[in-house]
């Protein structure tokens, strides 16, 4: 692995954040801690993003994909945590294997 | 600034070093002349005399204020959450000296000179806002918790006047960067921003009314959002014991506390190079120069601080469902309303 | 010896942030209270953050410190605070079946490192002359011409979930 900066490392942190935010969706019950590894995923891609637009031409594509992914995740979060509230207030709990029924 | 540190000691580490704890020492400096300027004109305004035995007229009183929270024990409750209890203090700090790094401090210096640099500034007081819900949830406190969710939703809610009001100016100047906004000031008072910039005539008519409203928004968001009164609701003396900070005592409690003035100076400055000409002298070509800049600078900074000082010891404070209303319901509609006027205005 | 040598500043500043984004999500994902894994997400998107400047890409750098740090960071800290039962600091939140979990995640995570490495990346050599001093400019253009379309729709997008966010957690009348 070169020792300079270049595109590999920062393909390499993305790769480590992703699998970090899968292994929190995958094995946390609590539902905000699966938000949090979806906002890892979240940066990793942006982070691809980015590294792309700088090391592949110089042009701002990158950059602008990453604006979009920066509002979108900004909107799921809200959203997602409004439903997480609502949950909370309905069950009483936010354990995601608990919250497993149907309205009546 | 670096190039003068340069012809004195060559280019090496030590010059960032120095260009970054420059500010410090500033907001040391600042601090204590603050206190004493606080607690003698809301002794005054209330027809009493403060300190008037250390030193003369109590000049030295700050001095033995800091000596005292100093040399006070440390106490951390035994059930807080230690790491970040003792984290919190710093992340505040640090999220209103950050925004000292890019303000105008003269017309050669300036810390680092960011061409987004007032968007950089705006993003890194956010970091005030996670650190006093740390403070909050780790003292283990009910009222700790109370006052710091309070805080951190009247931080947020006022981000977004003061953010509207800092783009009315950016749409005026064209630049983020604070130096030349403060550049684009310069040749006399009526080139300062809240009477229109270097527009023409007819447009300044229509623009100044605009700007004037822009100002009162971002001066009382900015109050807001550094818990002074009449919005400090999170730190309500009479209330919540002190809010967030109950269960900081020490070297902890003057953290907070220097970082408060820090963050006063630090909103009182931003108001100063987006309205009020930043570093620019009033007279067209009297008092310019590199060291009169600093000077008009920290002068117009202490003058709006001097206005913040005043309008705490005046106004009695808001009822937190009072204070969500000024937010949302009078400033976000007012300031909207003026930047699409500004938008207009300039398209024309 | 020689290689460690040859480390320039900017390789150094980068190593450092990367450990320091690298270790806050490691924290963020195995902390078995949930109030340390917000505060420490805090520090990774700071780490993100510095890498972006990194990438010269300035204006995308604050961006995310204002809306993840002020913005998601905070909702998730309220979201924490309010949906947890407890008289105490200490939260505890339980994980399930982690070993054909690290399993998976250690495959995926090979899978990606290994594919990074052997790609042969077609990377034109960019002068540092050719970089922009600033992307602001050239991001608010960019705005306007090409991805108007993109930009009108994600306003729309903001309004909707700010409605429904606020629509959804209301707190319901029990009828």
């Amino acid at each position: 692995m070169p020792i300079h900066v270049s595109l590999i490392h920062f393909l390499f942190i993305s790769a480590i954040l992703f699998s970090f935010g899968v292994y929190a969706v995958i094995t946390r019950r609590n539902a905000i801690m699966v938000l949090m590894g979806i906002e890892l995923i979240l940066n990793s891609a942006n982070i691809n993003f980015i590294a792309f637009g700088r090391y592949g031409g110089v042009s701002l594509d990158g950059q602008m994909a990453s604006i979009f992914v920066i509002i979108l995740a900004a909107c799921e979060a809200a959203v997602a945590l409004a439903i997480v509230l609502n949950i909370y207030q309905q069950f009483n709990t936010v354990n995601v294997d608990e919250i497993n029924a149907l309205k009546e | 600034m670096e190039q003068f540190l340069k012809t004195l000691i060559g280019d090496t580490l030590l010059n960032h070093v120095i260009i970054a704890a420059l500010p410090l020492v500033f907001i040391l400096l600042y601090a204590l002349v603050a206190i004493y300027v606080e607690m003698k004109m809301a002794a005054h305004m209330q027809d009493r005399l403060a300190y008037m035995r250390t030193g003369w007229h109590g000049v030295l009183q700050p001095i033995a204020d800091m000596l005292k929270l100093l040399q006070k024990e440390d106490t951390i409750p035994a059930a807080a959450d230690r790491i970040f209890f003792i984290l919190a203090p710093y992340i505040v700090f640090v999220g209103s000296y950050a925004a000292f790094a890019a303000l105008p401090f003269g017309s050669s210096f300036i810390g680092s000179n960011l061409n987004i640099g007032i968007f950089y500034i705006v993003a890194i007081s956010s970091l005030v806002v996670v650190g006093i819900m740390m403070a909050g949830w780790s003292s283990n406190n009910k009222w700790s918790l109370f006052g710091a969710l309070r805080a951190a939703a009247q931080i947020i809610s006022y981000e977004i006047p003061s953010a509207f009001a800092i783009l009315g100016v950016v749409m005026i100047a064209g630049t983020m960067n604070l130096q030349e906004l403060s550049a684009a000031q310069t040749g006399g008072i009526q080139h300062w921003m809240i009477f229109g910039g270097t527009l023409s005539l007819m447009k300044k008519l229509i623009v100044i009314p605009v700007m004037l409203v822009l100002f009162v928004v971002y001066y009382v968001s900015s109050m807001a959002e550094v818990n002074r009164t009449p919005f400090d609701i999170p730190e309500a003396e009479s209330e919540l014991v002190q809010g967030y900070m109950t269960e900081y005592s020490g070297m902890k409690f003057a953290i907070f506390y220097l970082a408060e003035y820090a963050n006063l100076f630090a909103v009182s400055a931003i108001a100063t190079v987006l309205f009020f000409g930043g570093w620019a002298s009033p007279f067209a070509s009297a008092m310019t120069g590199p060291l009169w800049s600093t000077f008009w600078f920290v002068a117009k900074g202490m003058l709006l601080v001097c206005v913040n000082i005043w309008l705490r010891w005046t106004l009695p404070r808001l009822r937190v469902d009072q204070l969500m209303y000024v937010s949302w319901k009078v400033l976000t509609p007012f300031a909207f309303a003026c930047v699409l006027a500004l938008g207009l205005i300039l398209v024309w | 010896m020689t290689l460690l040598a040859s480390l320039e500043l900017f390789d150094i500043i980068f190593y450092f942030f990367a450990f320091v984004t690298i270790v806050s999500a490691a924290v963020v994902v195995f902390s078995r209270n949930i109030v340390h894994s917000a505060f420490s997400l805090m520090f990774t998107f700071f780490g993100v953050a510095a890498l972006y400047v990194m990438l010269n890409a300035d204006f995308i750098a604050v961006t995310q410190v204002l809306v993840y740090v002020g913005g998601i960071l905070v909702l998730l800290l309220f979201g924490v605070m309010l949906t947890t039962k407890v008289i105490s600091v200490e939260m505890k939140t339980g994980t399930l079946q982690t070993l054909p979990a690290s399993i998976l995640v250690a495959v995926l995570a090979g899978t990606l490192c290994g594919i990074f490495w052997i790609t042969d990346w077609l990377t034109p050599v960019a002068r540092n002359a050719e970089l922009p001093a600033t992307t602001s400019s050239g991001i608010g253009r960019a705005l306007m011409t090409t991805y108007l379309l993109p930009f009108e729709v994600a306003s729309v997008v903001l309004l909707v979930a700010m409605l429904g966010a606020a629509m959804i957690a209301r707190r319901e009348r029990k009828r």
